[in-house]
């Protein structure tokens, strides 16, 4: 019902409802776009309250969820079913059935390259953030502002990837180890006596420095859902341990590290996600040259740039494939501890 | 890397330690104990190193983008702290300007009027269908809301091309804000869905009962009950909807292509950083304008972000 509504209104759509230039416009279609939104619902709403008893409740119950599944449907079960079709039709995406476009991923050495950097994102990033999240978590647990000292890790994930590669690509800014360094990363090594390095173009030491802003980025995350899950431990077991007299270390490896399995496995598996789908440090640091393009960036630049939809339909539809076993086994995780 | 290293510290225990930190009356945690056997000096010092390294970036790009232009490339950004004069606030002014070349005051503008109603409207949308699948009876539901969960599996990418076949050929929206509002609902709905239906199925059912037998209908329980109740959950999803609409490159990039019409500041900075690569007087300052909102809201809001962080990490 709301596909028809949705549908029959570009046509009628007049410019000024559609683009703007001036401030006041903008302003303007973002006003009418939530009166118009908010006229549609109200529509269902009223719709909504005109049926009564249990044949009334039925048709209530399909008006409630009807706008979002319809436009789950329309907006991305079929663009899925069209990506997964177009990925079967060579690069242009226009083809006869052909799997040619997944055997360029596995053959060609610059997909083989982008396969490559992808598994030690995927790898790396969700280790390294949730171990310094989970060390950090127990070193603050129970200090003197401690809520400052979480914030101040967690800023990062407030700030957009761009904001974040930026940043970061300040701190690897290259001069040459003769003259004045302003990247903060190289004056370090100038100070230590080393050669300046050009830390974003020599592969593939760049890879691993773009891995770093995606680590300094989820950290946070880990932290403060690892600190919860610590705090959540019951206070009984923690003073049964210590009657029996087990000590610190021992406590960490017998009691904490048990209580949060869950809790790590959550966030292990939820960072594995988001690094999978990362593109925008990459745009940002590198645009995806020198080596460092991951599964993600290369979808928009093949899909985009390079004129071969087919080939970015196939990268996304990868994309899909990896998440599946990830999210997969976070359920059955969370059966078992149901 | 080398803030894992305190770990490895050897675990000297000193007892006083162990019992006088007790007066205080907070709650006890293995994980304190854990930190404690490092030795508190140690664990401090640990900690502070970790919150350094993670705050030095920002803070070295924040001052840069305070100074002179000439005296950015010149020196470093730690050489700048002793020269108080040396600061200036030009670069923002330069990367506000209307006819500057980064202009990005106007796209600031499109940011805001991009972001407000990809939040207002999935939040609506998703607590509406929530609420249906939480408490309304209706055949093929629990199927259907498997349905909606497992969608959250599906990557953004696979959709988007289609997507912008079906604005550009067939809705005919092309490059223009509503594409991004429907697109950032569309993504936005099966974790809001999700969450926003274990927040009510928490609530007690005899509220809705004890309204269903005064007379009330779905719309009136929808409205006047549950949503006042909701409130905390919606902020908090909320909140993650912004900062995520907010901060989007990849959506913003794909529908509405680089033009100052409509396009959102993180599109235009990610520009600059591509073209002006060293021009760190308008990234740095850029990147700054890019992220105040957020970091504003964060820091004032962070009680319910973490709640919904947490509902969202540890349920989901």
């Amino acid at each position: 019902m709301v596909s028809t509504v949705i549908g029959a209104v570009p046509a009628a759509i007049p410019e000024p409802f559609l683009r703007a230039q001036s401030v006041p416009g903008k302003f303007f279609l973002m006003f009418f776009a939530i009166f118009f939104f908010a006229l549609v619902f109200g529509l269902v709403l009223f719709l909504a309250s005109l049926f009564k008893g249990k044949n009334g409740e039925r048709v209530q119950g399909a008006l409630f969820v009807g706008p979002a599944v319809v436009l789950l449907a329309i907006g991305l079960m079929y663009p899925a079913i069209l990506t997964i079709n177009q990925s079967l039709r060579g690069r242009s995406g226009e083809g006869g059935l052909t799997l040619s476009n997944y055997s360029a991923m596995f053959t060609q050495p610059e997909l083989l390259l982008v396969l490559r950097n992808t598994a030690l994102w995927v790898i790396l990033v969700p280790i390294l953030a949730t171990s310094i999240g989970l060390i950090y978590a127990i070193l603050i647990d129970r200090a003197r502002g401690e809520a400052f000292a979480k914030a101040l890790i967690f800023l990062p994930m407030a700030i957009s990837m761009v904001g974040a590669g930026i940043i970061w690509k300040f701190v690897y800014q290259y001069k040459q180890t003769s003259r004045p360094q302003i990247g903060l990363l190289n004056a370090v090594l100038k100070l230590l006596g080393f050669e300046t390095q050009q830390f974003l173009i020599n592969a593939p030491l760049n890879t691993f420095m773009l891995i770093i802003v995606m680590v300094w980025i989820q950290a946070g995350f880990a932290m403060t859902v690892l600190s919860a899950a610590i705090k959540a431990i019951p206070d009984e077991i923690i003073e049964a341990a210590k009657l029996d007299g087990v000590q610190a270390f021992k406590m960490f490896r017998y009691i904490t590290l048990p209580s949060i399995r869950a809790a790590l496995v959550v966030v292990v598996t939820t960072i594995g996600i988001g690094t999978l789908k990362v593109f925008d440090i990459v745009r940002t640091m590198t645009g995806g040259q020198f080596d460092t393009s991951v599964v993600a960036n290369e979808f928009y630049s093949q899909s985009f740039r390079f004129n071969a939809p087919g080939l970015g339909a196939a990268l996304a539809v990868l994309l899909f494939i990896l998440v599946i076993p990830i999210v997969t086994y976070n359920i059955i995780q969370m059966r078992k501890e149901a | 890397m080398s803030t894992l290293e305190p770990v490895a510290v050897p675990d000297k225990i000193s007892p006083e330690m162990e019992q006088t930190a007790k007066p205080r009356r907070k709650k006890k945690t293995a994980a304190g104990d854990a930190a404690r056997a490092i030795s508190s000096p140690w664990a401090s010092v640990a900690a502070i190193v970790i919150a350094v390294l993670w705050t030095i970036p920002t803070i070295g790009l924040l001052v840069t983008s305070f100074r002179d232009q000439r005296a950015i490339n010149r020196s470093g950004w730690w050489t700048a702290f002793g020269d108080p004069g040396a600061f200036t606030l030009e670069n923002y002014r330069q990367a506000l300007a209307p006819g500057s070349s980064a202009g990005l005051g106007q796209y600031f503008i499109n940011t805001v009027v991009i972001t407000i109603p990809a939040v207002a409207l999935p939040l609506f949308l998703a607590s509406l269908a929530a609420y249906a699948f939480a408490w309304m009876p209706f055949p093929g539901r629990d199927a259907l809301f498997v349905a909606v969960f497992a969608l959250q599996i599906v990557p953004l990418q696979v959709a988007l091309i289609p997507l912008l076949d079906i604005y550009v050929n067939k809705l005919g929206f092309g490059a223009s804000y509503w594409s991004v509002w429907l697109s950032h609902t569309i993504f936005a709905l099966p974790l809001a869905i999700f969450l926003i239906h274990n927040f009510m199925r928490e609530l007690p059912a005899e509220l809705m009962e004890a309204a269903r037998v005064d007379g009330a209908g779905h719309v009136t329980i929808f409205f006047k009950i549950l949503l006042p109740l909701l409130t905390p959950a919606l902020a908090a999803f909320g909140i993650f909807q912004f900062l995520w609409v907010w901060n989007d490159l990849l959506v913003s990039l794909v529908f509405l292509g680089g033009t100052p019409d409509v396009a959102p500041i993180t599109v235009r900075v990610a520009e600059l950083s591509g073209s002006r690569g060293s021009a760190w007087y308008l990234l740095s300052a850029g990147a700054f304008i890019s992220m105040i909102v957020p970091v504003a809201v964060f820091l004032a809001l962070q009680r319910y972000f973490v709640r919904g962080l947490l509902a969202g990490g540890l349920k989901g």
